[in-house]
């Protein structure tokens, strides 16, 4: 019964494993993976020469540490404040609509984007002559992308998020609660010493397992919203989308390769990193 | 007496409650809108008129009503058809495939008298911590395995998740070991088990892995656009992209619908186009929430 699955990850996670060797070779379509010629260090060299490594990888990381924390502070603090609201039916139509930016994909969040921020066309440029305000061309302001990119990251992915720590709010026993309130702790206290140690197991595991993608994932993300638009990549692109890049335009394998290696290498030792790390202070809460 | 004073105590709303209660109902609404209204925006501009976009831009309300777009996408719909179906083919194959799989791979781990699940589990998680990346990937999906312009290319990069594969696990460990025991002594084989006695045990597992899958094969772009160049074979999404980056894309469309226009409605044909290919999720958004709902308690995150 376990064949299928175990053949699977053998082809489509094991073998490309190996295929890690690519990054050392000078890849050719007859030799394959394993029987190109070996290359030394040539594609390293190409990745560091030509600057990208120095920019991507800090960006990468900077970006993903945003997303992550960020994206789990807007999460615990929508929980913690649904959980406190009174309307069942705000409530409810407040998480349905919450939730629906997680259904669809990043060709859909592009075209949104698309709509509102365009220079020529975009609503927000049309909202802007409506009360007398200059167009501005988004696309032009290089420095607002971070924050672009990391609003979209923490928009596409608040309800979900939401949702998981509601739910484990939901199962604190209310007994806790109400013997607060009645040692006259008030909604602050409650949240500080209650709900949020309740919550800190979850938010440590999320965080270990989003460790694990620091340096990768994104990709759909800023394929989509950035492509290939050379004005905004070197200020908004990470590994996985120049990876991408590299191996749907330019078909620079070795490089990719390279650059690829760097990627699995870093990502595996961060979540090694976290992982002992929290052994240390909470062996409790570490993933293996 | 106690419990009257301890209920006295859970209704009482205290001034710091309302305080509270104000930030939420303002933030999460404000929050709440921002989710929605790109999406009553795409609606639009969708049905506004070319010339009013050109004019205007893409606007709150509807200036000019025109269904141009749709009238060129939809006149002679063979591509989006296609593309349509490819979706729809690939997404309800591979969900039934990867449910079917995750939940069986599931079930054998979390079996307490399966001698090697400690050591074979471990093969499976780490493929989670470490993996090739993206390179080796493609180089041996393209080579080796004959990814170009296959359906098996759409179908087989979703087919198998370890993160599914865990959710199952720990799903099934609540199913009481007796029942395999006395199915075992009634004479049934380990195969009969799974599919007669446990998966219909499991159907809230069923429904919310159906559910996660789906959405993945649905939302795909990415292995159309690495293996896919035949154009009856795109997806949904692939073709959108297209045709919001390319004005030849949008001409292809066009140029089949055989409707003479004197100006390509290029801008209106994007929003409409993006609107048809995001219909079905919201159509489906009420029921699939509902599942959504229930399936993220399942098997929550201790691994």
């Amino acid at each position: 019964m376990l064949l299928l699955p175990f053949a699977y990850i053998v082809i489509f996670a094991y073998i490309p494993m190996s295929g890690l060797v690519l990054a050392f070779k000078n890849y050719t379509y007859a030799g394959g993976i394993w029987g190109s010629d070996w290359a030394g260090l040539t594609n390293f060299r190409f990745f560091f020469i030509s600057g990208a490594a120095r920019s991507v990888i800090p960006m990468t990381l900077a970006y993903n540490l945003a997303f992550i924390t960020v994206g789990m502070f807007v999460q615990v603090s929508f929980a913690i404040i649904l959980n406190e609201v009174i309307g069942k039916v705000f409530k409810r139509v407040t998480q349905s609509m919450m939730l629906l930016p997680h259904f669809i994909s990043w060709v859909v969040v592009s075209a949104l984007v698309y709509n509102i921020l365009n220079f020529e066309f975009g609503v927000l440029n049309n909202v802007r002559a409506g009360i007398g305000l200059a167009d501005v061309n988004v696309y032009g302001m290089v420095g607002l992308w971070p924050f672009i990119m990391v609003f979209l990251s923490v928009w596409k992915g608040a309800g979900y998020g939401t949702i998981i720590y509601l739910a484990n709010i939901t199962s604190i026993d209310p007994q806790i609660f109400e013997a607060a309130q009645i040692d006259g702790a008030n909604a602050w206290q409650q949240i500080r010493r209650i709900t949020l140690p309740h919550l800190k197991p979850t938010m440590i595991i999320l965080f270990l397992l989003a460790m694990g993608n620091m340096f990768r994932g994104g990709l759909d993300m800023f394929f989509q919203i950035i492509g290939n638009n050379g004005m905004l990549l070197p200020r908004a692109d990470v590994i996985d989308a120049y990876v991408f890049r590299l191996l749907t335009s330019s078909a620079d394998i070795g490089m990719a390769a390279a650059a690829g290696l760097f990627q699995s290498v870093l990502g595996f030792i961060t979540v090694l990193t976290a992982n002992f790390i929290v052994k240390k202070i909470e062996p409790d809460y570490s993933l293996f | 007496m106690q419990i009257t004073a301890a209920r006295r105590n859970r209704i009482k709303i205290t001034g710091d409650r309302i305080v509270l209660n104000v930030i939420s109902y303002i933030a999460l609404s404000l929050f709440a809108l921002a989710c929605v209204i790109p999406f009553y925006l795409i609606i639009v501009s969708s049905f506004t008129s070319e010339r009013a976009i050109l004019t205007h831009g893409f606007s709150m309300w509807i200036r000019e009503f025109s269904i141009e777009g749709f009238e060129i996408i939809l006149t002679n719909p063979a591509l989006i058809a296609r593309a349509y179906a490819n979706t729809i083919g690939v997404t309800l194959v591979g969900t039934a495939v990867a449910v079917f799989l995750a939940t069986m791979a599931g079930y054998v781990l979390q079996r307490r008298d399966f001698a090697w699940r400690n050591p074979i589990m471990f093969i499976f998680y780490f493929t989670m911590l470490f993996n090739g990346g993206l390179t080796p990937y493609y180089i041996l999906c393209v080579r080796y395995l004959g990814f170009t312009n296959s359906y098996h290319a759409l179908l087989l990069p979703g087919m198998f998740s370890v993160w599914n594969m865990i959710i199952a696990k720990n799903y099934m460990r609540t199913i009481p070991d007796e029942i395999v025991e006395s199915a075992k002594i009634d004479g049934a084989g380990e195969f009969r088990i799974f599919i007669q006695l446990i998966l219909p045990l499991a159907t809230p597992l069923l429904a919310t892995l159906g559910l996660f899958t789906a959405l993945g094969y649905w939302n795909n772009w990415m292995d159309a656009m690495l293996f896919i160049r035949d154009r009856d074979m795109y997806t949904l999404q692939y073709f959108l992209q297209n045709m919001l980056r390319s004005i030849q894309a949008l001409r292809v469309v066009a140029e089949m619908s055989g409707l003479v226009v004197p100006v390509m409605p290029a801008e209106n044909m994007k929003m409409a186009m993006t609107l048809i290919v995001t219909g079905p999720i919201i159509f489906a958004y009420p029921f699939a929430q509902k599942y959504f709902l229930k399936g993220l308690t399942i098997g929550a995150i201790k691994g």
